[in-house]
């Protein structure tokens, strides 16, 4: 390694001493703070802005932290996995003996199989991810391919009728808006009442529903090529959609912003100390 | 020492004013019982009528009265009515809800678990109750308890027989045009300038002899975006594999890692090199959002891809990615069906493709009639969704609501 790479790494190390140190003897009511709690205020903040480092460029404490967030997640999500999917829900609804030792409460079957409980149904799913996990044999890897279709081709029935029924039946009605206002509201056009809430703007609203719904329908239909007065129409969907997408810009930048806030605010208030966090 | 004794006349000014406030309450609260105990006892309900819920699981019950007489009447002595609820005629009956007065129903929708507190049997003899509540907590007890009533599960939902007309005309056109494209009928596609560029890139990728990035986004196995990702993947794959460029597939579900493994595998059997196949370019990195997102960058920066290909379902990551890609010197295509993730690729990528379009392309590269057939049948849709629009409109503009209704669906 370059010699600067040793110089910089020997800072690093050296700040995080003492910063260790300096958070470790601060005083509070008299009472030094406990060493172990700084010792994490002070990792956290070091990982932060080794993260932060990426922006510079690639460096080998981004590399350490990055692969430190992976492995950690990594075991952190198989831990969940087995305590929430194995423990709390399968060993409680087939080993009442499991359950006490791992004290979860026993859900025994309301029901039964010609004198076998219920819940020996769940045996099933345990089975198709044993044969899911044949994946890693080369000789029985293709058992994993008769789970795979079933998540597959379940989740796949199941969201065919979700997604018709929220997203094309649900959404023809919300279409049905008039354009020329109601018999009842022949004086929307007598009394010219820009309110936010009066019905000169919802005329209006109506309109923009109306242009942007069709000329965005045109921009996603692929059986005929987009020329003449249909390319036309096309062209007015996509100057909608690039709008919308501006605003949704916008608006997640706003959150993203927000994400960077408490991240600062915990280096500049929990780590340093100089704001109140 | 004026302001002390300006502090001490507010101190005592604090302690009187309460205690004087407190002997107006006592008034007020004496006023208040004295006109309460003036109040007429109120009649008791009449006509308590017992159904069961249609179109539920099967534990539910509607209760149904005539209010009583003195509710609406000017003595405002009826707050409301609470209804009881039991297995038996003698009792005990619970109260299970209280509805305001002027209210003339109420339903009693109970728990299938018999493990929950809520759960309501079916297909058993049930008896409710409703009480008169007054103003000053006294329960009229109504003449008699009512039913029996059972409650049982309907097979079938009426409330959404929209959805059941549109998933079998969608079915039928989708079946029609997947048969069409079996029997050799040409389905006209038009081009999609996303993944016209997708062969230029992978040539680019040959030709810098540098690798391509494919990343599947943060979905499931199950979710469409990543199932169109998946038909893309293996276009890709194929001219990876005819072309010899390193291919890179970073995934973050283990079960989308084992379906891209099989996509990669075929791909390059079908280029004819198998043997080129390499199990290690296709992996799983982690299941955690961020920590899958830093694994990725650092891949970018360290491996200096060519094309980097986005194609699934993604979140917040999304300009993590495309931004470390464009620094990384890539050429990048995306595709999303993430409203809020697709303008930060528009703006960093080199091409997106913007929701359906996504979908699309699967059965552009493809070209399977499976997947043509799908794609025409969706066509016929937006044409549907376009003339029953118009429609709407012209009778909405008539005042004309009822055709709105046949579009809305139950719970």
């Amino acid at each position: 390694m370059k010699r600067s790479t040793y110089l910089v790494f020997g800072g690093v190390v050296v700040l995080f001493a003492l910063s260790w140190i300096f958070k470790s003897s601060v005083l509070e009511d008299g009472v030094y703070s406990n060493v172990w709690e700084a010792f994490k205020v002070t990792l956290a903040a070091f990982l932060t802005l080794a993260i932060f480092s990426f922006l510079y460029k690639d460096n080998p404490l981004y590399k350490f932290a990055e692969h430190l967030y992976v492995g950690i997640s990594a075991a952190y999500w198989m831990c969940l996995a087995f305590w929430s999917t194995v423990v709390g829900n399968f060993i409680p609804r087939t080993f009442e003996s499991l359950s006490a030792a791992f004290k979860q409460p026993y859900q025994p079957s309301s029901w039964d199989i010609l004198g076998i409980p219920g819940n020996i149904i769940y045996i099933i799913p345990v089975l198709l991810g044993i044969m899911l996990l044949m994946r890693l044999s080369s000789k029985y890897g293709w058992l994993s391919r008769w789970p795979l279709a079933f998540i597959v081709g379940t989740t796949a029935g199941l969201n065919f009728v979700r997604y018709l029924r929220s997203d094309f039946v649900a959404q023809v009605s919300s279409t049905f808006v008039p354009l020329l206002g109601t018999p009842d509201s022949v004086s929307v056009w007598s009394s010219f009442d820009l309110n936010a809430t009066g019905p000169v703007v919802a005329l209006l609203s109506n309109w923009v529903i109306f242009i942007g719904v069709f000329s965005g329908l045109v921009y996603f239909f692929f059986s005929k090529e987009h020329t003449g007065w249909f390319g036309r129409t096309s062209k007015v969907g996509i100057w909608v959609l690039m709008i919308t997408f501006g605003a949704s810009f916008g608006y997640t930048v706003m959150g993203r912003i927000s994400l960077l806030v408490g991240r600062i605010t915990y280096l500049f208030g929990d780590w340093l100390g100089i704001v109140q966090s | 020492m004026k302001l002390q004794l300006l502090l001490l006349s507010l101190l005592i000014l604090m302690f009187c004013v309460p205690v004087g406030a407190q002997e107006d309450s006592a008034m007020v609260d004496s006023l208040a019982v004295d006109s309460l105990a003036a109040l007429p006892v109120p009649a008791p309900v009449t006509d308590i009528g017992l159904s069961d819920l249609p179109n539920d699981h099967g534990h539910a019950v509607v209760v149904e009265w005539t209010p009583s007489t003195d509710d609406g009447s000017g003595l405002a002595n009826v707050v409301g009515y609470q209804i009881n609820y039991g297995l038996s005629k003698d009792g005990p009956l619970d109260s299970v809800g209280f509805v305001p007065s002027a209210s003339g129903s109420y339903e009693h929708v109970g728990s299938k678990d018999e493990n929950d507190r809520t759960y309501i049997p079916d297909h058993t003899d049930l008896y409710y109750r409703v009480d008169v509540k007054t103003v000053d907590g006294r329960l009229l007890v109504s003449a008699e308890v009512a039913g029996p009533v059972q409650s049982s599960g309907q097979w079938y939902n009426t409330g959404r027989t929209a959805v059941l007309i549109a998933v079998a005309l969608f079915s039928f056109l989708t079946i029609f045009y997947v048969q069409q494209a079996k029997a050799g009928k040409e389905l006209y596609i038009r081009p999609i300038g996303g993944i016209e560029a997708v062969d230029d890139a992978i040539g680019r990728a040959t030709e810098m002899g540098r690798p391509i990035l494919y990343v599947l986004g943060l979905g499931t196995a199950a979710d469409v975006a990543t199932i169109a990702s998946f038909t893309i993947l293996g276009r890709v794959a194929k001219r990876v594999a005819e072309y010899q460029t390193p291919i890179m597939v970073p995934t973050y579900d283990p079960i989308v890692m084992t379906v891209a493994q099989e996509v990669v595998k075929s791909s390059y059997m079908d280029a004819g090199r198998p043997d080129d196949y390499d199990e290690d370019s296709v992996h799983f990195v982690t299941q955690s959002q961020f920590a899958y997102v830093a694994a990725v960058n650092g891949m970018m920066l360290r491996e200096r891809p060519a094309t980097c290909v986005y194609m699934g379902k993604f979140f917040a990551e999304s300009l993590l990615l495309a931004e470390t890609g464009s620094v990384a010197g890539s050429i990048q295509i995306s595709g999303t069906d993430e409203i809020a993730q697709i303008p930060f690729f528009i703006v960093a990528c080199d091409y997106t493709l913007i929701g359906e379009e996504l979908y699309a392309a699967s059965a552009y590269l493809g070209r399977e009639p499976k997947l043509l057939g799908s794609l025409k049948a969706q066509d016929w849709g937006k044409g549907l969704f376009v003339v029953l629009s118009i429609i709407g409109i012209i009778l909405a503009n008539f005042g004309v609501e009822s055709f709105g209704a046949l579009f809305e669906v139950a719970d």
